[in-house]
């Protein structure tokens, strides 16, 4: 059997500070596979971005990757030198930023930094970038395009830019792309459009996408699977239908309850008490079970790994049952 | 465009008439240039005939309205001093200065620039601590401080390059120029040095100030996601991204290397605007000193207009002339 196009295993990243490690991300482990939509959710800071800038050796100084190892269609890519990786990004993994108003360099005119993404990842000539870069700026609907080649970002309103955005990522037809929260900053009424482009121009390539975001109606909406993260690490994953309908980690559940539904009225939204620890204050035993109605004495101590939960697969003590055999 | 260099030029008029008016009403109290001019032994008969022959007993506003009018004409009038036309002296210092200056500002930008993203770039590195130590004393030690301790080094324990003048010229056209000569390169190397050491340093912190700033941006962070060679990150995208500050500032220290040259020139007696502007001062000839204030004020103005053309080239946010359509052409 081929490998996955992404494997993560137990991936561990640390940040040192002045007062002690921190442990941004802490035995993460998935994979995506070719074509498939992998949606990642979770509150801030619970280690989304944290995850997509590792695969992408971007962790920002003094992170590092403490451990674990990361695995594109088989190869480790977590070890290579700058230089290796480098050619990696962009060619083999895109990746799409939150805030389309400051990912793109404002000196720079979008046909340019089309071609030179190009033409830094692709065996082709100034003209046949130039071409591809007007193909580019069409496909991902901006109108006249081979006139708005020469502006400049400024030039495009939110929405367009993230299109061109877009475009950059996939300009050298990598195999996955990492999109982190790519419709956050945009206004509610074009996030479905992005969304939908995103989606048609990746499945149209037959490409991987890593969707980081908040947002649950746009993971059910867009993804294979979900993964759902937890102060660093992975509480739940598994197919998306299963994961919405029938969350079986407490958090999951939490957080699909704390969704307002759109049939019935509600006079309370339900939330989940209290708040995610800060890294320097992960709880030992499950990270969750100072908020979870359901804790029991083996959570406080012990810390779950990833349990068949039937369906999904849940970080959580109430389903070593099933899973018996992974305990 | 056209329209904006006009106005910009229309602007400097008032600058101008505002600087030469101050510079004189200035001078009007810095000596008594009759005094000096006549020496110990004189009448009262000779003293006057020369007020009146120099117009000095007129009041000052009617003397600075026929000073302008001369020199709106390109006459700037006689020195007191040496009794030769003031233009002309101007015109004879200038070369010193002006190769003095351009070889200073070379130098701080050459040298500080690289200097600057280097330390952005790496600054933990131990050679960017040796260099923002080098660069604090370049920032705090006065200029003719650091003139005479190269003079002591280079020129008197060393006996490698002269102490003062500017060795030998070579005439071109009315422009004398000490690029040709072997020695004329020797005497401009410690001038050169002195002068542009403090621009040097303080480009060198601001450019390592703004990559550092820039190098935080997404925008540097999606080009290193698009997997661009460092060389294209660092240069392309996060050093052009610094020119428009450090473009300002370069500028600027440009006109201050020529309006401050005054103390190095003083301290190695170099033959250029400066030494000529303190002997001036000396002998209270104001004819030399309101003309090369003047001059000064027209230098910073013409900076200050070539800076904002920069702009105009270096961040394409800044053209308003382009519509938001923007269509085509870069």
């Amino acid at each position: 059997m081929a490998p996955p196009l992404l494997e993560v295993r137990d991936l561990r990243v640390e940040f040192p500070t002045r007062r002690g490690v921190l442990t941004a991300l802490d035995g993460v482990s998935f994979a995506i596979e070719a074509g498939e939509v992998l949606g990642v959710v979770g509150e801030s800071g619970a280690g989304k971005s944290m995850t997509g800038a590792a695969i992408i050796g971007l962790i920002e100084p003094p992170g590092r990757i403490a451990g674990g190892q990361i695995l594109l269609e088989g190869r480790r890519i977590d070890d290579l030198p700058y230089e290796r990786l480098r050619r990696i990004r962009g060619r083999e993994i895109g990746a799409i930023f939150q805030d389309p108003l400051t990912t793109l360099n404002p000196l720079y005119t979008v046909g340019e930094q089309l071609e030179e993404t190009m033409l830094t990842h692709l065996p082709i000539g100034r003209e046949e970038a130039r071409r591809r870069a007007v193909g580019w700026l069409e496909r991902v609907g901006i109108p006249a395009a081979a006139q708005r080649i020469g502006s400049y970002p400024h030039e495009f309103s939110g929405g367009m830019r993230q299109r061109v955005v877009i475009a950059l990522a996939l300009c050298a037809e990598p195999k996955l792309v990492i999109a982190d929260e790519p419709t956050t900053a945009l206004d509610v009424s074009i996030q479905a459009q992005i969304i939908a482009l995103l989606k048609g121009l990746t499945r149209e390539r037959g490409t991987a996408v890593m969707l980081i975001t908040h947002d649950m109606g746009v993971i059910a909406e867009t993804a294979d699977r979900v993964a759902v993260m937890y102060a660093g690490r992975i509480a739940e994953i598994g197919p998306v239908r299963e994961v919405v309908k029938h969350p079986r980690h407490p958090y999951t559940a939490g957080l699909m309850a704390s969704i307002p539904p759109l049939d019935r009225r509600v006079e309370r939204l339900a939330q989940i008490e209290g708040a995610m620890p800060r890294l320097s204050e992960i709880p030992p035993g499950c990270a969750f079970h100072p908020r979870c109605p359901q804790a029991f004495d083996r959570c406080r101590r012990e810390r779950p790994g990833l349990l068949d939960a039937g369906g999904t697969r849940a970080a959580c003590w109430l389903h070593l049952d099933r899973a018996g055999r992974h305990a | 465009m056209t329209a904006f260099i006009l106005l910009r030029i229309l602007q400097a008029i008032p600058v101008m008439l505002v600087v030469s008016l101050v510079s004189f009403l200035m001078f009007a109290h810095v000596g008594d240039p009759v005094a000096i001019m006549l020496g110990q032994d004189h009448t009262p008969e000779q003293r006057e005939a020369l007020v009146r022959d120099l117009g000095l007993d007129q009041p000052v506003l009617v003397q600075y309205w026929r000073f302008l009018g001369n020199a709106i004409a390109g006459d700037f009038g006689l020195s007191y001093r040496l009794s030769r036309p003031v233009a002309e002296l101007i015109a004879e210092r200038a070369p010193a200065t002006l190769e003095l200056a351009f070889t200073a500002a070379a130098l701080a930008l050459l040298v500080g620039v690289p200097m600057g993203v280097y330390t952005g770039l790496y600054r933990n590195s131990w050679i960017s601590r040796l260099f923002l130590t080098f660069s604090l004393i370049g920032v705090s030690l006065p200029t003719f401080l650091i003139g005479i301790l190269l003079i002591l080094v280079f020129s008197v324990w060393l006996g490698w390059l002269p102490s003062f003048g500017r060795g030998e010229t070579v005439q071109i056209g009315w422009w004398t120029t000490g690029f040709l000569t072997w020695s004329g390169i020797k005497a401009l190397i410690l001038p050169a040095i002195t002068l542009g050491l403090f621009q040097l340093t303080l480009i060198m912190r601001l450019v390592r100030a703004e990559m550092l700033e820039v190098l935080r941006t997404d925008y540097i962070r999606f080009a290193r996601a698009r997997g661009l060679s460092n060389r294209a990150v660092h240069f392309g995208h996060a050093l052009r991204n610094t020119l428009v500050p450090v473009i300002t500032i370069a500028g600027l220290q440009l006109g201050a290397i020529i309006a401050f040259a005054i103390v190095t020139e003083t301290v190695f007696q170099w033959p250029g605007m400066g030494l000529l502007f303190i002997q001036s001062v000396g002998a209270a000839d104001i004819p030399v000193m309101a003309a090369y204030l003047l001059l000064i004020a027209a230098v910073f103005v013409t900076i200050n207009l070539v800076v904002d053309l920069l702009y105009y080239a270096v961040d394409p946010r800044l053209r308003a002339d382009r519509g938001a359509a923007g269509a085509g052409g870069r």
